[in-house]
């Protein structure tokens, strides 16, 4: 366990350094970034001086370098636009994209593994063709129109929510549902087929066989090794969450790292955009490496292959 | 199972019997038939694309010609003095045929979805089959490359992209090309995996074939089903990419009808004129559905056993 633990952190450090190299390079896509930053009115002194605050007449290492350095000690730049540290925003601002990605995970959990145990218990009926209608559906609904359709029923027809800000639980009832519903296919359709493998493997049928409540068999013996792969499946999609919620908060108006990051691509804050990209980058890192091992101790066939 | 046990004297019969059962392909073609989900995929997507092609024709007026005297018109089945059959979907903000604007916007929905699946396709498909047929080191690097895409935010590093480099429907296209191909390479890794221990392969490795005419002759045609239904996955989201670049303003600029665009035009009416979101959302939704209903389709049609 030990060995493989190693190996999977070895490989997240790996990645670590190679987002942080593309993350770095991005700023250099515009050509010379001391232009974009210093906008269309600047004069040629605005930028020299900008080029001189950033550290942008330094060799490219040179920047490199001392950008990774400050990233790993928590600095990371600061933003000339809102004019303090783009750490400080960026932690202001990060539990409230966690708050959502946590409950659209929530939403989108409680709502396809019981459709996918259901799906599995009776597969090719009416209840496993509705599982898979909305699945289909679900798929193909843009998660931006589906919110601007959610806001107009029951935030400005019915009145039930709220439709923008991040001030109470209530708003983030939409927003959750929204960013949620696009992972219930994958958790679904992987819950069903675990689920209907494991139902047919021999230890259910001993299990049935030696008289268990059909409740017990199905929760105790069945659920808990089909949902195995479900865990690291939620887990990489909630980093997909955290990336996507960007679309979501900007239609919501919530205070969060999407709608900073939105905002700061507008704006052409470079720094900011740059530490958002880093911050969400290592958090899916960090969430593949725990799902990796949360896996391998869940299913010891992991660790040896 | 019969027939085998049968003596050597009937053989003529035999012979009869087995060319009189359908060929594989035969089989297949009465599985797509028979499938509501492909035909239904099949008809939808070939009709949008049928519009995408005839776009100049069909549409009754020009999608860019704004009129304010005839802005935010309904369409025609709202209970409406202004409602016409002149502007059957109604007119925008600025008074452009809303129609002609859905119709015209097919076509970049289409062209986008289309040239972003190939690029990510074949960047894709080439480290995937790769990484599958020679695996060790080979696999370990592609791997690693799949690992770093994927914990970069794709909509987040796309948008950064597309402002910073400039927002035209080319760099759309190549944004979404070069960020999109994991899916691609993840399932062309495993099926070539699969594929490359089978006798087939060995016996092509044995008789001397040079690696390129048994990746191409011998793997390729086993693998390019599960191609086919990724290209399909990719083609979609590749679409709703390209919408929701739109829709935030970085991605197809105005005045060109992309439906993504269209959406985020019609968001500040909503309240009093929904169709204006209602419309351009649905068509994305009825091209998506399609798409998606083909790639399970094809997966079903040519990998039965594979349904589950």
């Amino acid at each position: 366990m030990l060995i493989y633990a190693l190996k999977r952190l070895s490989i997240a450090l790996l990645v670590a350094i190679t987002v942080s190299l593309i993350t770095f390079s991005m700023i250099y896509l515009s050509g010379d970034p001391a232009i974009a930053l210093a906008g269309e009115t600047a004069t040629q002194q605005d930028i020299e001086n900008i080029r001189k605050v950033y550290g942008y007449d330094q060799p490219i290492i040179v920047q490199y370098l001392s950008w990774l350095g400050g990233a790993l000690t928590g600095n990371l730049g600061h933003s000339h636009y809102l004019k303090s540290e783009v750490s400080e925003v960026i932690f202001q601002r990060l539990p409230v994209t966690m708050t959502l990605g946590a409950s659209a995970l929530g939403f989108a959990l409680a709502l396809s593994i019981p459709l996918g145990v259901l799906a599995a218990m009776r597969p090719n009926t009416l209840v496993d063709r509705f599982a898979l209608t909305i699945a289909v559906v679900g798929q193909a609904l843009p998660s931006f129109w589906f919110a601007l359709i959610m806001i107009f029923f029951f935030g400005v027809s019915l009145r039930w929510l709220p439709i923008t800000g991040s001030s109470s639980w209530l708003n983030f009832v939409m927003p959750s549902i929204a960013l949620g519903y696009y992972v219930t296919p994958a958790v679904m359709r992987l819950t069903r087929a675990g689920m209907i493998e494991v139902l047919s493997s021999d230890y259910i049928r001993t299990a049935r066989a030696k008289g268990l409540r059909p409740v017990v068999v199905l929760f105790k013996h069945a659920l808990r090794n089909a949902i195995i792969p479900v865990v690291s499946l939620s887990a990489v999609q909630f980093g997909f969450m955290l990336g996507g919620s960007i679309v979501i908060e900007t239609i919501f108006a919530i205070n969060g790292l999407g709608q900073l990051a939105w905002e700061s691509i507008l704006r052409a804050d470079l720094p900011m955009m740059q530490a958002i990209v880093l911050v969400l980058s290592c958090f899916y890192i960090v969430l593949t490496f725990l799902a990796d091992l949360l896996n391998a101790f869940l299913d010891p066939r992991i660790r040896v292959s | 199972m019969s027939d085998t046990t049968a003596k050597p004297d009937q053989s003529p019969v035999i012979a009869e019997r087995i060319i009189d059962e359908p060929s594989p392909g035969e089989r297949a073609r009465k599985r797509m038939f028979s499938h509501a989900g492909f035909m239904f995929g099949m008809f939808v997507l070939l009709t949008i694309i049928a519009i995408a092609f005839l776009a100049p024709l069909i549409a009754p007026h020009d999608p860019l010609d704004q009129q304010l005297a005839r802005k935010l018109i309904p369409p025609v089945w709202h209970d409406h003095a202004k409602a016409t059959w002149v502007h059957p979907l109604g007119t925008d903000q600025f008074g452009r045929d809303y129609l002609s604007r859905l119709i015209h916007g097919s076509q970049i929905s289409l062209l986008i979805g289309f040239a972003a699946m190939l690029i990510s396709g074949v960047i894709g498909t080439a480290i995937g089959v790769a990484a599958g047929y020679f695996g060790g080191r080979v696999d370990m690097v592609v791997n690693f490359i799949i690992t770093t895409r994927l914990s970069l935010p794709v909509v987040l590093v796309a948008l950064a992209v597309v402002s910073l480099v400039g927002n035209s429907l080319t760099i759309v296209i190549w944004v979404l090309g070069l960020l999109i191909w994991d899916r691609f390479a993840v399932v062309m890794r495993s099926t070539t995996q699969q594929v490359r221990n089978l006798d087939y392969v060995a016996a092509a490795q044995a008789i001397g074939c040079s690696t390129t005419r048994i990746i191409f002759t011998e793997i390729m045609p086993n693998i390019v089903n599960n191609l086919i239904v990724v290209a399909t996955i990719e083609m979609a989201h590749a679409i709703i990419l390209e919408a929701a670049l739109s829709f935030l303003g970085l991605g197809v600029q105005p005045p060109a009808p992309s439906w993504g665009l269209m959406i985020a035009e019609g968001k500040n009416h909503m309240l009093f004129d929904p169709w204006l979101v209602g419309i351009p959302g649905t068509a994305l939704f009825i091209l998506i559905l399609s798409i998606n209903l083909l790639g399970d389709g094809i997966r079903d049609v040519t990998a039965p056993e594979n349904r589950n």
